[in-house]
């Protein structure tokens, strides 16, 4: 491999990180090994490649040296691959003539034997030496962002990214699944610690997305598709029938007045059950947009085709009523997506020890939100489903979190709401309190001067994990009581504390179809399958697909005020795309190479997005780069090597391979 | 080479978004495995060559490693299977040239998986290590009449 | 149903638990599931072995399961929930843990006997559960159930990591069983409790004071009886009701029966053969339920 002007120069960079590798890794060693390798001008060990002085001593010697070839072994490509390119790229040399070797997270993070770890390094060096040799210059495409944005999720998260944007003059959709936008927010009583109240701090902004010029709002949608990549999305959404029209209906409330079914009868999923609705319905007084939805499963209309319709004639002339409304689909484009599709709460039956759904009185935590709350099921009463006033509650801590049989983490919230209700508890009833928890975390603002608060009010706490709900009751006071029993850990034996009452403050966990979502939008999960940051630290709101981003709970559990900043963050990220009006995009494309190629189609069925095309005059495959997403799967079967992937030519990896395996 | 001091090289081809992430993470969980294995990223474990195995088979490794999403989670929405299609016929062939099956080895490993990564390294260095050093010079072992009897047969018909 | 079980009674069925042996017998041959005994069988290795030499343990329990593999691969049936938890947990650790594997067939070996994979140990109670179905079990009923509620009792054994009896909280299916025969059964939250086991000889005090809690909440929840799955937890339950009644000044006569007997009772069996007799608490009560029966004297 020859420059046009000469030949190959390579310059060699050892990252000692500190002592990251340096500690495991003998970075002088491997210096000093590659500057043995073929065509290798300058190897040099530095404590910080990524530093200032780091990036300029490499545009240093390329001046000086004439280098046209640079290999930088530290850290991983998917770290700091970017700065290195646009390092050489600073001093004059094509950003792809440099290659990165992954010498920290693939081995002085993994491996503890130094010896072994150094000739790893070395291996690994030479092949991207060898690599890099086989370089060519690359030019980076460019796709434009298409403004629009779409925003999946119409909780705190989705609405704050959603306001965000559109006070910025872009475009948005809203998409939500449920007919009302206000996520779980929408369902809590008070927000911890300033006890302002939640519906008064979120259904303004609800208002704001309904009448904000700039957004599209669509309830009771699904996403159902989407294609594209940065920039050039095309998006699907499945709009479900609510059979009302939602232009025509005015929120008047007038056909849940007239239905057929006189009182309410079925489960109200907006109390959670512990209220009932009519089948048709409005989930909350303040639901955005205010529209009546039908239930199908629960209509006579829709179950015989017999109902007096009393609804249609309360509607009158408005004919807001649709009995026939269709599933529609829309499809839209955007530039780029923000997910807020928030979390689900832990099923707490799955710790059957704890007694939900098996004792009436053992609630979780959002449904005592429900209870306390004014417009709640009961008033704002705190009356038990056996029609009891508690007297004493006990409030259990950690359930589905920081547990090994079920959820590894931490909610992070569960602390603060639970101390929350325990004070709303209190004020409601003048009800005995007792905490059940095994550390209390309040890291936040304000957040322990709260925690002294319940303390000064006389609210129990109890450290311990607590063993089992039941209703076994060995003297006369545990009667008709749960009993809680629970190793107090701090002075050491088994307690029984009989209550009335008792909530499970319940973890936050992934919603049920975060795989499903995942996929659609080609985003990853991490472990416990909350979707996955770019970067823990440096890219918390992007995802591994460029122009996705990431805002509230689905991304991890927190509480709100981080969901609103990491909502603020998103639409930062977007509007700093869109405002540029261009991405450049990776060039490792496929080509192919016009000579070799026969025309023998083996490649047009290996892609997945339909970039190849066959020119049938010149019988030769052909590929778009604009579609192409540089798999290089149909350049693994092509059987003439006619197809070749930028950066990932055959030849490229070969070098590799010897590199890894040649001794010299 | 005494088996003692035998250390197994293994060529891994890690696919850019999932095992290669997997690779990384586990580095930063700072998770300890065998340095046997020198990675070489590829975009997709559909860009893996059927070519790139043979060549490092010939060329000294001692196994080959290829690590992929798993099924339905392919950044590139099928690659992973192309790949498991040409790992399947590749098999067969590798095994008629007396190369044993633990040497060649298929792992969907998701970015998540640092931990798997960790196990499977492990478990692919321990199991090739007792295998020994792949040796061309010497013939192959006769193939072991329960995995390859179908196989051997083709063969003594092809060399009559 | 011509699928025929071997059985494994282990000693206790054969001691104290001679009445759930009894019963048992007595419910299979009227279901025509008729029981064949594990010839050979020898002591299956639990609690005190278990607890001072595994691997002894494990080989006992190996010996009976390599016999009944020796017997033609059919389930193996260990009525007694410590036969059933250790046969389990045996074949369990021989799967999981080489070194238990090696010693385990390196004795078996030695006995000249085969490796024991392919037994499937059941219990009786997962057995008409699962095999005979509750609604079979229903339409068999003959005798209505006079003692009103019962509270089911699992004990712990039954219901511990490697057994398939039922769920480990809160099981359900003895529960279900008696509904379905016609038995009340009352919300008893202390189902899976201790019921003392081998402290009541050990650390007595201990043992009859969980004993003690056990029949308290019993009654407390309106229960009549308790009806048991396991041989240890009738003795326990059964034997010291006397001594319970001295000690707390509360009063306790309340039959601990198996849950075959009241099955059997249930499916028309001859009551003689049910083993009414070999109780010892809750006889008068007994008595009234079946007085109905002129010949009630000689089997209660």
């Amino acid at each position: 491999m020859f420059e046009q002007n000469g030949s190959v120069r390579i310059g060699v960079y050892i990252c000692q990180c500190g002592t990251n590798i340096a500690a495991t890794v003998d970075c002088r060693a491997v210096a000093e090994a590659a500057a043995e390798f073929p065509a290798v001008v300058v190897s040099r060990d530095y404590k910080y490649m990524c530093s200032d002085p780091g990036q300029s001593l490499i545009q240093q010697d390329i001046k000086e040296h004439q280098l046209n070839r640079v290999v930088v072994a530290s850290c991983s490509p998917h770290l700091h691959e970017e700065t290195f390119r646009k390092a050489v790229a600073v001093a004059g040399l094509n950003s792809f003539y440099m290659q990165m070797v992954n010498i920290r997270e693939h081995v002085s993070w993994v491996h503890a034997n130094r010896k072994a770890a150094t000739l790893k390094s070395i291996d690994l060096v030479r092949a991207a030496v060898r690599r890099v040799a086989r370089h060519r210059p690359l030019e980076r495409g460019r796709v434009n962002i298409h403004p629009d944005v779409l925003i999946v999720g119409g909780g705190i998260a989705g609405i704050h990214a959603a306001l965000t944007l559109a006070n910025a003059g872009k475009k948005v959709y809203l998409v939500e699944r449920e007919a009302t936008i206000g996520g779980h927010m929408a369902k809590f009583d008070k927000t911890f610690p300033t006890l302002d109240c939640a519906a008064c701090i979120l259904t303004p902004k609800m208002t704001a997305v309904k009448n904000h010029p700039n957004i599209t709002l669509w309830t009771y949608s699904d996403v159902s598709r989407v294609d594209g990549y940065v920039g050039n999305y095309k998006v699907q959404v499945t709009r479900r029938p609510r059979y009302i029209d939602e232009d025509l209906c005015v929120g008047c409330m007038e056909c849940i007045e007239a239905c057929v079914f006189k009182q309410p009868k079925f489960s109200d999923e907006f109390n959670l059950g512990l209220g009932k609705r009519k089948p048709i319905y409005i989930p909350f007084p303040q639901a955005v947009p205010p529209v009546a939805v039908i239930d199908p499963e629960q209509c006579i209309q829709f179950k015989s085709g017999k109902c007096k319709k009393t609804c249609v004639e309360a509607c009158g002339d408005r004919k807001a009523i649709n009995f026939g409304q269709q599933e529609e689909t829309r499809e839209i484009e955007v530039g780029t997506i923000i997910m807020s599709t928030g979390f689900k709460t832990f099923d707490p039956q799955r710790i059957p020890y704890y007694g939900y759904g098996h004792y009436p009185n053992v609630y979780t935590a959002l449904e005592v939100e429900r209870l306390v709350n004014a417009s709640g099921p009961t008033g704002g009463e705190v009356i038990c489903r056996d029609g009891r006033k508690p007297k004493t509650v006990g409030i259990v801590h950690c359930v589905g979190s920081r547990d090994e049989r079920t959820n590894r983490w931490c909610s992070r919230v569960c602390c603060m709401y639970s101390l929350k209700l325990a004070h709303l508890v209190k004020e409601h009833t003048g009800a005995e309190i007792f905490n059940f928890y095994i550390d209390i975390r309040t890291p936040g603002k304000g957040f322990e001067e709260f925690f002294q608060k319940l303390l000064n009010e006389g609210v129990h706490f109890i450290r311990g994990r607590v063993a089992e709900v039941t209703d076994w009751a060995l003297d006369p006071s545990e009667e008709n009581k749960l009993v809680i029993r629970v190793e107090d850990t701090l002075s050491a034996f088994v307690r029984r504390i009989p209550v009335d009452m008792v909530v499970l403050s319940t973890a936050l966990e992934p919603q049920e179809d975060a795989q499903d979502v995942r996929r659609l939008f080609n985003i990853g999960c991490s472990t416990e399958g909350f979707f996955m940051e770019r970067h823990p630290k440096l890219a918390p709101v992007s995802t591994f697909t460029d122009g996705i981003f990431l805002a509230g709970c689905c991304q991890g559990p927190r509480d709100i005020p981080d969901t609103v900043a990491q909502a603020g963050a998103a639409a930062a990220e977007a509007l700093a795309l869109i405002d540029a009006g261009h991405v450049e995009i990776e060039p490792n494309t496929a080509f192919v190479n016009e000579d070799e190629c026969c025309g023998c189609r083996t490649c047009i069925p290996m892609c997945p997005y339909s970039a190849i095309t066959v020119n049938e005059i010149r019988r030769i495959a052909m590929v778009n780069p604009v579609l192409c997403k540089g798999c290089g799967t149909c350049v693994a079967a092509c059987p003439s090597g006619a197809m070749q992937q930028n950066l990932f030519e055959d030849e490229e990896i070969f070098e590799e391979i010897n590199g890894v395996l040649s001794y010299a | 080479m005494p088996e003692s001091t035998f250390e197994p090289k293994i060529v891994a081809f890690f696919c850019n978004w999932c095992t290669y992430l997997a690779a990384d993470s586990a580095g930063i969980s700072r998770f300890k495995y065998a340095p046997n294995i020198r990675v070489i990223r590829v975009m997709c474990s559909g860009r893996i060559d059927p070519q790139f195995i043979l060549d490092a088979f010939a060329k000294g490794a001692d196994g080959v490693l290829i690590g992929g999403c798993h099924p339905n989670d392919c950044h590139y929405q099928e690659g992973n299977y192309k790949c498991l299609r040409r790992f399947n016929l590749l098999k067969r062939v590798v095994r008629q040239m007396g190369i044993e099956d633990q040497r060649l080895r298929l792992e969907w490993i998701s970015a998540a998986e640092a931990d798997r990564l960790r196990v499977v390294v492990n478990d692919m260095v321990e199991k090739v290590r007792a295998l020994g050093p792949l040796n061309w010079s010497v013939a192959p072992e006769p193939l072991a009449p329960v995995h390859a009897a179908g196989e051997l047969r083709v063969l003594q018909e092809v060399s009559r | 149903m011509a699928r025929d079980y071997l059985y494994f009674p282990g000693c206790s069925l054969k001691a104290t638990g001679v009445a759930y042996e009894e019963s048992m017998q007595e419910l299979f041959r009227i279901l025509e599931m008729p029981l064949r005994e594990l010839e050979d069988w020898n002591c299956c290795g639990a609690t005190s072995y278990m607890a001072i030499d595994e691997e002894s343990a494990f080989q006992l329990s190996a010996r009976n399961l390599s016999l009944a593999r020796q017997n033609g691969n059919s389930d193996l049936m260990a009525p007694c929930a410590a036969c059933y938890l250790v046969l389990r947990k045996t074949q369990d650790y021989v799967k999981k843990y080489p070194r238990v594997h090696r010693h385990v067939a390196a004795s078996l070996e030695s006995a000249g006997l085969p490796m024991m994979d392919g037994v499937k140990v059941r219990h009786p109670l997962e057995v008409l559960y699962n095999d005979v179905g509750l609604e079979k079990l229903e339409s068999k009923v003959v005798r209505r159930w006079r003692g009103g509620p019962v509270a089911c009792y699992y004990g712990c054994q039954a219901v511990r990591p490697f057994t398939e009896v039922d769920r480990a909280h809160n099981p359900i299916r003895m529960d279900e069983i008696m509904k379905a025969v016609g038995v009340p059964t009352v919300d008893y939250s202390l189902k899976t409790k201790c019921c003392g086991g081998a402290l009541t000889g050990t650390i007595h005090d201990v043992g009859v004071r969980l004993n003690y809690l056990l029949l308290k909440e019993a009654a407390r929840k309106g229960a009549n009886a308790i009806v048991t799955l396991c041989p240890l937890c009738q003795f326990n339950l059964d034997a010291y009701q006397v001594e319970i009644q001295k000690e707390s000044g509360e009063s306790f006569d309340t039959p601990i029966l198996y849950f075959t007997q009241v099955l059997g009772w249930a499916f028309g069996a001859d009551p003689r053969k049910l083993g009414f007799k070999r109780g010892i608490a809750g006889r008068k009560l007994l008595k009234q339920w079946f007085a109905e029966h002129a010949e009630v004297e000689q089997y209660v």
